[in-house]
């Protein structure tokens, strides 16, 4: 299946990251193609996340690099990360909880947009505007992840399942070509998963890839085309779920012997 | 604009342009002293707004700001009056004032762009204290501040011969300088009010707002911390800056005294008493404190002696007392500010309401 390929969209080369003795992921390499949906699966403390920062930009790596859409990813400062296509949440939900849903959103919108303090100031036809397509643009988003009724609520006063889609939403306002999840399905029900997962194909459908952090294994084997497994900060085996569910090492390491 | 149209909107707006015109009349009957006393009300809603982008909108806690009012100050005191020689027209000097206390704004929001809340709070306390001591001890060996003696003689605001000092006869109404300078402050805070307004419905508004939420979900959403705080430093600054200046040609005379850290303390009090981040509520804040403690200051000791028949307690000390139990009452039965915007208000009634439940 070497042939035909899709290009791919990430790729981490020898990636390390240690935290004083601590080797929280040791030289882990993988490959993310457009159009898919990757899944990062490992037990607590495998490096899933540290991954995850390496990559957006919060964690400077100490060895590796990125190379992202065809360029080398500065991995240094996460608006950069954020300006050149990647977007994530947060698996503790991180929203601006005294703004409301809909204003979480147009910041969403800020690497997007031009518009200055000056403009703003002076109120020019420019900045309004912009200021129009921002809002109309976010009103869409929540219509996307489905939670506009709550546009005007303010995000810490919307229930847990929702915050997790105005994350989404806030994530999807970027234009990302990379949506990176961290444990979307975290203290979610059974419905509110299945509600989770149509909504992640359907990001997909419209284009977007996705990398998914996920601790349940179901929704992982279920959702992804490809699956990598970390154990100790290094990676086990990167392949399609059906190979990775029957990998002794993945068994013993992960899903219990 | 239409909203303009509206019949309410325009009854209420006709209203308070009334009574605002009305207003300096209404001191003026109490004496010139009271004008004097809206004089520097409105000087404060002005301040109160300035600061209000740096600790409302972007959430960064300043103890300092007073310093930038002394930049502003002190570049007017210096450029017009007779300590240089120089007497510059305000449309040169108002913005060399702001564009210094931009600068300094700048200067002390570098160093300080990995600080939060106590941290960033001490070291600008001790950046306002630095600018105060500066112009201090400016006199030697140049004497360019003329240190604790300050400067004096300081030429008023003035737009070709209109002098905003001294009395104006117009349409057959004297205006005395104070309500000339009432004029020209409510004019400045109007101007502010509307770029409040419009920077707290921005792109860069909202980008402080997400900052003050969260600062490593505004990173991941691709906001540049540092460009936007730094620019809420200088917004802020730049205020500060101007207000200066017409405070120093206000008064005539600046020195080091009226920058002190209470004063810095007394703006983010009003801030924060008023309701963080909401408008109408840092203007209350601003106009209830200004004039609270000089309200005091008059009513402390007639009220006593109708009371008791003599003067029970200093009315000096008695007046700082009531203004503090004052300013704790508030704090304690109106977490949110006397006047809180409505998502807040929302907020904490919901978290009364559990409290209840």
């Amino acid at each position: 299946m070497s042939t035909n390929l899709p290009t791919p969209l990430l790729e981490a080369k020898a990636v390390a990251k240690h935290f004083g003795g601590v080797k929280a992921l040791r030289d882990v390499s993988l490959t993310i193609r457009r159009g898919e949906i990757y899944g990062l699966i490992g037990p607590n403390g495998a490096g899933k996340t540290t991954f995850f920062n390496c990559m957006t930009g919060l964690y400077v790596p100490d060895g590796g690099g990125f190379t992202f859409d065809g360029a080398p990813l500065v991995a240094d400062a996460p608006q950069h990360a954020a300006a050149r296509g990647i977007a994530r949440t947060f698996q503790n939900i991180r929203l601006f909880g005294n703004m409301t849903a809909l204003e979480n959103v147009m910041v969403g919108r800020h690497v997007r947009t031009r518009a200055g303090i000056v403009g703003a100031m002076l109120n020019t036809p420019a900045t309004r505007a912009e200021e129009a397509a921002i809002r109309q643009r976010a009103i869409e988003l929540l219509h996307y992840v489905r939670i506009e009724e709550r546009a005007d609520d303010l995000a810490k006063n919307l229930s847990y399942g929702d915050q997790r889609r105005l994350e989404i939403a806030r994530a999807l306002a970027t234009e990302p070509k990379l949506l990176c999840l961290d444990e979307p399905a975290a203290g979610m029900n059974a419905t509110e998963t299945e509600e989770l997962r149509d909504l992640i194909e359907g990001i997909r459908h419209d284009g977007t890839t996705i990398l998914l952090i996920e601790h349940d294994v179901k929704l992982v084997m279920g959702l992804c085309d490809r699956v990598a497994v970390l154990d100790y900060g290094a990676l086990v085996i990167e392949d399609v779920p059906a190979v990775v569910q029957k990998d002794q090492r993945v068994i013993e390491a992960y899903l219990g012997a | 604009m239409s909203k303009w149209l509206n019949p309410r909107s325009f009854f209420g707006v006709t209203l308070i342009t009334i009574a605002l015109l009305g207003l300096p009349f209404v001191a003026a009957m109490g004496g010139q002293a009271w004008v004097r006393i809206l004089d520097f009300a409105i000087l404060y809603v002005f301040l109160a707004l300035g600061l209000n982008i740096v600790v409302g909108y972007a959430g960064l806690l300043d103890l300092g700001y007073i310093a930038f009012y002394a930049v502003g100050a002190y570049t007017w005191a210096l450029l017009a009056s007779p300590h240089f020689g120089l007497h510059l027209p305000i449309w040169v000097i108002l913005p060399i004032g702001a564009a210094l206390a931009c600068i300094a704004g700048v200067l002390l929001g570098s160093p300080t762009l990995k600080l939060r809340g106590d941290y960033l709070a001490i070291v600008t306390l001790g950046f306002g204290e630095i600018v105060r001591i500066f112009m201090n001890n400016l006199n030697a060996p140049v004497n360019i501040t003329n240190g604790p003696q300050g400067i004096t003689l300081i030429d008023p605001v003035a737009f070709g011969d209109f002098r905003f000092s001294g009395n104006t006869q117009i349409f057959g109404l004297t205006l005395s300088g104070p309500m000339k300078y009432y004029y020209l402050l409510v004019a400045l805070a109007i101007l502010v009010v509307i770029i409040n307004l419009r920077l707290q419905n921005s792109r860069i508004g909202r980008a402080w707002q997400a900052i003050r939420e969260d600062e490593i979900a505004a990173k991941a959403v691709g906001i540049n911390t540092r460009n936007v705080k730094l620019l809420a430093f200088a917004m802020g600054a730049s205020f500060g800056g101007i207000a200066g200046g017409v405070f120093a040609a206000m008064q005539g005379f600046v020195s080091p005294e009226s920058f002190s850290l209470m004063e810095s303390i007394m703006i983010l009090a009003m801030v924060v008493l008023g309701g963080m981040g909401h408008i109408p509520g840092v203007i209350l804040g601003a106009v209830l404190l200004s004039i609270l403690p000089e309200a005091l200051r008059y009513g402390v000791g007639p009220i006593q002696m109708a009371l008791f028949g003599k003067m029970m307690v200093d009315p000096e000390s008695l007046r700082m007392l009531v203004f503090g139990l004052a300013l704790v009452l508030v704090m304690r039965f109106k977490p949110a500010g006397l006047w809180p915007s409505p998502e807040r208000k929302r907020e904490l009634g919901e978290k009364q309401a559990e409290v209840k439940a």
